[in-house]
């Protein structure tokens, strides 16, 4: 299975996926957590804008991406906007070059979770003390360093956890993909998750489990050394505070 | 799971021509049944779970499965032709979901179906494993009766082991009014057709549409046959190791580069709303097209099978069928046999009903398209004749899925990429050499 060039591409794709789409989500859901918490007027309301997303299927958004927001033709949403701007049409998922389908994917995928990360943060926010803030004004503290000092630090538990879900959760990289990706029975061999190409090796009409299988072994594997791995690093940090 | 498992109904619901369009990935692309085909939790094994009829009978009881038809009526059909069967009671099974999938795994079971239809008869897995039985002697003198190319691919090694139900085929459709307007005649070879693509792209208007993937996926096929080549050699081996594939194949990235193509429309190929909304003036797509065409365009469209190359190619449009196989697991194979071949041979009036009452086919008996009123006049009528006529089943039955997958990845390369044809098609032979040697042990 690792001499399948086309699996090590995939394998490639995921740990470029995952190291760019969990610090991403994680520093937009934090900032959107923090703006929320600052609000004073409709702090609700907001909240729940930001969340109502999450509540949305996979398949149901990244269809409405696929056809309605980035269809290829003037009257897909982005089209539309370059249009006003006098620019020619994308066809932003059948470009291989520039990869204008990366654009697709990650703006689908953060759409969906930032409003669940984002509650995640801000119940850490709610649960910090509001005495250490005023400990901090009186000490002259403000801006970036209350939030570099107390706000950060404070949140070490709550970021320990929405890491290691949005890494989970990158890892586990299917629906979108497939859906934005595919055309009918077909896939393209570039943005192919190890999911994604194992569905086609094993379920697929290929039926080949054998091959199937060692691919779900070998990325069992990964998972759980980066699992570990990142256990290991935010443990090693604990000891320091 | 459940995400998915809604991805399969809207699947259902984009539309009424899914499950046509599932027959025709099967032939010509990797791994079928991609939007239907969702987590495969649905294994189907429970014979008749999914609404049955049984037919008034004595004797054996035949179980019978269909995957799930788009068009409304079709069930009920197929329902009334079992029941109208004296020799046997036959239960009819309509499976939704990954039929292709379901039924491959549960021939393997107690639980198969004893008579069932798969997309372009069974795979060569399923006949070198034993798992369906030799129908050659049903069709007996019928054989030039039924379209010759689909015949073929539903044979190995001299025996056939399905009977056709109806042939759908997919062609270049264009709009005869934009045509005429730019003063282009219907283009004959694929440098008249690039040349009228750039023509007639205009605005808003492309001039060629060949799918989201710019052919990609659909035109490998037909582009190794416009040059004369096909995807294996009459005696099975890789066909298109040929400095004519490159340059045929190399033509669709010439299409690409021209940027005369329509590239994500709202709705695939197999949809007719790029042409009758007029994002493109020519569209390959499927015959089952044809009502809506109709009903947007009235007669202003005409069509034309995919050019040859140059005078030394060939002009085509791939066919695919349906094919009625028997499973060897049955537990009586002679009873089921007689009822494919009561069905699908002898019942001619109910197969031309089948083929055109509740969608548009064509019957894959040659000497039933005369008789059938939807097939008579116009663009229908021609249509039949070029399916009849240059016809060419999708994917030869040796070209396993995994050389299908290699093949796709190479064209979307060679399309959206534009690498260089002749590199991809050796990679492709690569893959291809070892699973053809694989197949004929």
């Amino acid at each position: 299975m690792l001499a399948d060039p086309a699996f090590r591409s995939s394998l490639v794709t995921f740990l470029a996926f995952a190291v760019f789409i969990v610090p991403t989500t994680f520093v937009i859901s934090l900032g959107a957590a923090l703006l929320v918490a600052r609000t004073r007027v409709m702090q609700s309301f907001f909240r729940s804008v930001f969340f109502l997303p999450t509540a949305c299927s996979y398949v149901v958004a990244a269809l409405i991406w696929k056809m309605s927001i980035f269809s290829g033709i003037r009257s897909g949403l982005a089209n539309g906007v370059l249009g006003w701007f006098g620019i020619d049409s994308i066809p932003w998922l059948s470009l291989a070059d520039p990869p204008w389908y990366w654009l697709v994917i990650v703006t689908a995928r953060l759409w969906l979770q930032v409003g669940f990360y984002m509650i995640l943060f801000l119940a850490g926010i709610q649960r910090i003390s509001p005495t250490l803030y005023e400990a901090a004004a009186i000490d002259g503290a403000e801006g970036w360093k209350v939030f570099r000092h107390i706000t950060l630090p404070q949140l070490r538990a709550t970021s320990t956890a929405v890491l290691l879900l949005l890494l989970i959760n990158a890892f586990q990289a299917f629906d979108e993909f497939y859906n934005i990706l595919s055309t009918f029975g077909t896939y393209p061999p570039y943005a192919r998750p190890p999911l994604v190409y194992l569905y086609y090796t094993a379920l697929g009409s290929g039926q080949d489990f054998g091959h199937g299988s060692a691919g779900a072994v070998i990325l069992t594997l990964i998972i759980a050394v980066i699992a570990v791995a990142q256990g290991r690093i935010l443990r090693l940090g604990d000891r320091g505070e | 799971m459940s995400d998915k498992h809604i991805g399969q109904e809207i699947g259902q619901a984009l539309g009424a021509h899914l499950t046509r369009r599932s027959l025709f990935a099967l032939g010509g692309a990797a791994a079928v049944t991609g939007a239907l085909a969702a987590c495969g939790s649905n294994t189907g094994r429970e014979p008749a779970a999914t609404g049955g009829a049984s037919g008034g009978g004595s004797g054996a009881t035949l179980n019978q499965w269909y995957h799930q038809y788009g068009e409304a009526g079709t069930q009920q059909a197929v329902e009334k032709y079992a029941a109208a069967y004296k020799d046997a009671t036959v239960k009819v099974s309509w499976k939704p979901g990954d039929y292709d999938q379901s039924t491959a795994a549960s021939l393997l079971t107690d639980a198969g179906p004893d008579v069932f239809e798969y997309g372009n008869g069974p795979t060569i897995d399923m006949i070198k494993g034993g798992q369906v039985v030799d129908l050659t002697d049903l069709i007996g003198d019928t054989k030039s009766d039924f379209n010759p190319s689909i015949l073929e691919r539903m044979t190995y090694d001299g025996k056939t082991y399905a009977i056709p139900q109806v042939v759908d085929m997919q062609l270049l459709v264009y709009r005869k009014s934009m045509l005429d307007k730019a003063g282009i005649t219907p283009p004959q070879t694929i440098d008249e057709l690039i040349a009228a693509a750039k023509k007639l792209t205009q605005g808003n208007v492309k001039g060629l549409f060949l799918g989201n993937d710019g052919g990609a996926g659909l035109m490998g096929g037909p582009m190794l046959w416009s040059a004369g080549l096909d995807y294996l050699t009459k005696d099975n081996q890789f066909g298109f190791d040929d400095p004519r594939a490159a340059t045929a194949l190399g033509k669709l990235r010439e299409m690409w580069d021209a940027k005369v193509l329509l590239l994500g429309a709202p709705k695939d190929w197999f949809d007719a709303s790029a042409l009758t909304s007029g994002l493109t003036a020519m569209q390959f797509t499927g015959l089952w097209t044809f009502p809506d065409i109709k009903k947007g365009l009235g007669d202003d469209f005409g069509v034309l099978p995919w050019p040859a190359l140059d005078g030394s190619g060939k002009a085509s449009v791939p066919v695919g069928a349906y094919g009625s196989c028997v499973s060897a697991k049955s537990k009586d194979v002679a009873a089921a046999k007689k009822f494919a071949k009561w069905l699908w041979i002898d019942q001619t009036q109910d197969q031309l009903d089948f083929a055109t009452s509740y969608g548009f086919h064509i019957p894959s008996r040659t000497s039933l398209i005369s008789q059938a009123a939807t097939l008579k006049s116009g663009q229908a009528a021609e249509a039949a004749k070029l399916a009849t006529d240059v016809g060419h089943a999708q994917s030869p039955i040796l070209w396993t899925p995994k050389c299908a997958t290699a093949f796709g990845d190479a064209m979307n390369r060679i399309v959206k990429e534009g690498a260089d044809p002749a590199g991809e098609i050796a990679k492709v032979k690569a893959v291809a050499d070892p699973e053809l040697k694989r197949v004929l042990a």
